[in-house]
């Protein structure tokens, strides 16, 4: 009854807001009817509506899935600087990174299931009443770690909010041991990602060991790229209180990843351009493209420049130190990370595909609209619990605030 | 009590009007079985009959044509192989249309689960500069050679390896099939292949009627639907009968040989014996059951 109350509770707030506030969900709700009709195209015709086909099997949704791993991934990451640097507002900042993470998860989700023939299926992967292909499948092991992930730390973060909501003290132990538990489990998900490409020796592009690190670095570039801005946000139009100096810790822990990132694929590049076996191919297609098939080249190059110049942003301390200057490249290496995740990486390793037969890819319009429904109902979802968070976290939203006005309207029903 | 009695009636009513919902959609209890219907490696051999009888009379409502859906298993002391003479092989896709026709592939969008590759002489077998595409009036065209590749139903296949619900398996008389009704359609088994040899419905696979093979077998040619992985099975339905691959009857100049691996007379022994054979992409420790021969 007490959690029903909570959630009630939770309702009321996302329904109020401000004319902004109200504006946001307006484009976020047209977004999402926009593109649920695209998808619904998908369902009835099939996955023909998209430009995947034989030779380059996954696409545009996989890579998707692929960036989204990264963000739940680096959301939790971001609580080890917390502890070690001991920053006043740990509470918070966890809350606000596991909300991120658990809307990450859910869009991860959401588009592995448009990107499979038969969504009604699905329930042939679980344990017990499919036939779960664990531990042989890759992608058995990245459904359950990410379904693992997903509930322990949607767990943690409604515990949290639910005992501040009710003025209990929350079982800070517990907590504390799952917030734990819950870093290294984000490595996890973005290494057993990994692994999922990694493993083929079909697609050389893939094989190679620094896959998994290199999600990783990505990954540390673009998840706090987000929280960043958003601590910005929350600062200006909330009582949360972040220093200045916790923020350019976050932006410096960003400048090593881009740097150990950007070490990562010239090494890559090095092995691959220096020893210019048939292996090269594919990196010719992402960087030059092949023959006529130039495509994908304006993708990997834009991807290139972004991310370089966020890097040399955040690079000099009085660029990173530049609130402007600071969310430019933050803007910047989270649109890089994007287009790296989303295209650069999953294409080039089905073109040429393993005939050697070059199948032009670029997302088609169903695609870009299905994408744009999912990441539309993630960033609702997000707002949403954004808002209860605030609300709960900053604005001493309490059960006493329902009850008072549960009483008030039942003084009010018999008059009307 | 009373609350608990409005609750169980609410339950009911639930219970009710969501199966008033399953048939207002159109949804018949024989969908509904298919919905639920097991992988089929867990099934029961009384099981694995009534699937086949409701999919014959499926089969005959749709495609309105009497099919005979076998579920065959493999024969004792058989273990397949397929041979192809690439110094025989001249490129004229027969193979690829006779497949189409035995193994109800759809024609549009089109399936073709051979693919003949045209290469360069001077280069070898070398996929970087090869051509599937290839159209001249005639073949074979001069300085070019041809290779046809589909699935080479491999001892250590990455393919089943790599599926997250076991829809598809090694047999025991090594070909790799595709339970139609259990996969997802994830494609992570075309991500493994390294041949190429997967192909996926992308949309709802048509074929003339007049056109349709009724004589299927339930892990093989019978018809598919939209969203699920298909491929070459060596024809099972024809092989566990003791017939050879359509590909192989309709080559014109006998370039496909196919036999029983453990039958030291086989064809395919012989050939093992006094050819010398190469593999594709051997370094991936792949370990195909078919092999390619220089003939003559």
């Amino acid at each position: 009854m007490n959690f029903i109350r909570f959630i009630n509770g939770s309702i009321k707030l996302i329904l109020k807001g401000s004319n902004a506030y109200y504006a946001w969900l307006f484009f976020l709700i047209v977004l999402v009817v926009w593109g649920a009709f695209g998808y619904a195209d998908q369902l009835n015709e099939g996955l023909i509506t998209t430009n995947m086909r034989d030779s380059v099997s996954w696409a545009f949704y996989i890579g998707n899935f692929t960036f989204l791993v990264g963000i739940a991934a680096a959301a939790i990451m971001l609580v080890i600087p917390a502890y070690i640097y001991n920053w006043k507002p740990i509470k918070e900042i966890v809350i606000f990174g596991e909300l991120l993470a658990v809307c990450a998860v859910i869009m991860c989700i959401a588009f592995i299931v448009v990107d499979i023939g038969n969504p009604l299926r699905f329930w042939h992967m679980l344990p017990l009443v499919g036939t779960m292909n664990f531990p042989y499948s890759m992608l058995s092991w990245d459904f359950f770690f990410l379904l693992a992930y997903l509930i322990i730390n949607l767990t943690v973060v409604t515990h949290l909010l639910y005992c501040i909501f009710y003025k209990k003290p929350y079982n800070k132990k517990m907590a504390q041991i799952i917030v734990l538990i819950s870093i290294p489990m984000a490595v996890g998900i973005h290494t057993v990602t990994a692994f999922l490409y990694n493993a083929l020796p079909a697609r050389p592009f893939w094989n190679s060991a620094l896959l998994a690190p290199r999600f990783l670095a990505s990954a540390f570039c673009s998840g706090p790229a987000i929280l960043i801005i958003l601590f910005q946000i929350l600062r200006k139009i909330t009582k949360f209180e972040i220093q200045d100096k916790a923020i350019w810790t976050i932006a410096e822990l960003m400048v090593y990843s881009m740097f150990i990132y950007l070490f990562f694929t010239i090494a890559e590049l090095f092995k691959e351009f220096y020893s210019g076996t048939e292996h090269l191919l594919y990196w010719k297609y992402l960087l030059f493209g092949i023959g006529d098939s130039k495509e994908i080249v304006p993708y990997s190059w834009s991807s290139i420049t972004m991310g370089f110049i966020a890097f040399v942003l955040f690079l000099i301390p009085k660029t990173r130190k530049n609130f402007v200057t600071l969310n430019i490249g933050a803007v910047l290496i989270y649109a890089s990370v994007y287009v790296e995740k989303g295209i650069a990486l999953i294409i080039p390793g089905f073109t040429p595909d393993v005939l050697g037969q070059i199948y032009v890819y670029t997302p088609s319009i169903t695609e870009i609209r299905t994408a744009a429904m999912i990441f539309s109902l993630g960033f609702l979802l997000f707002t949403f619990l954004v808002k209860i968070a605030i609300a709960i976290v900053f604005e001493n939203y309490r059960i006493s605030d329902i009850s008072k006005k549960e009483k008030h309207l039942i003084r009010e029903i018999p008059t009307t | 009590m009373k609350q608990n009695k409005t609750r169980r009636s609410f339950l009911k009513n639930i219970s009710l009007a969501s199966m008033a919902a399953l048939t207002a959609t159109g949804c018949n209890m024989k969908e509904l079985d298919e919905f639920f219907q097991r992988n089929f490696r867990t099934l029961s051999d009384k099981e694995k009959e009534d699937i086949i009888k409701n999919l014959e009379q499926k089969y005959k409502q749709k495609y309105n044509k009497e099919f005979q859906v076998s579920a065959q298993p493999a024969m004792e002391q058989v273990e397949f192989a397929y041979a192809l003479d690439l110094s025989r092989c001249v490129g004229c896709r027969k193979c690829v249309y006779a497949c189409v026709d035995e193994n109800n592939q759809s024609r549009s969008p089109q399936i073709h689960w051979i693919q003949v590759l045209q290469m360069e002489k001077e280069k070898g077998i070398d996929f970087a500069h090869s051509d599937v595409h290839y159209n001249p009036e005639k073949v074979p065209e001069k300085g070019h050679f041809y290779l046809p590749v589909a699935c080479q139903q491999c001892r250590t296949p990455q393919c089943t390896t790599v599926c997250p619900v076991k829809a598809t398996w090694q047999e025991p008389d090594g070909i790799v099939v595709i339970d139609y009704n259990w996969c997802i359609g994830c494609r992570y088994c075309m991500a493994a292949c390294p041949y190429g040899a997967r192909h996926f419905n992308w949309g709802e696979p048509e074929v003339p009627e007049e056109e349709l093979n009724t004589d299927v077998h339930y892990l093989g040619n019978r018809p598919r639907v939209k969203g699920v992985v298909e491929k070459c099975t060596f024809c099972i339905q024809r092989v566990r009968k003791g017939k050879y691959p359509s590909c192989v009857e309709i080559c014109p100049v006998g370039a496909r040989k196919f036999g029983n691996l453990l039958d030291p007379e086989s064809e395919i022994r012989y050939i093992l014996e006094n050819k010398r054979v190469l593999v594709l992409k051997e370094e991936l420790n792949t370990q195909p059951r078919f092999y390619y021969f220089f003939g003559v």
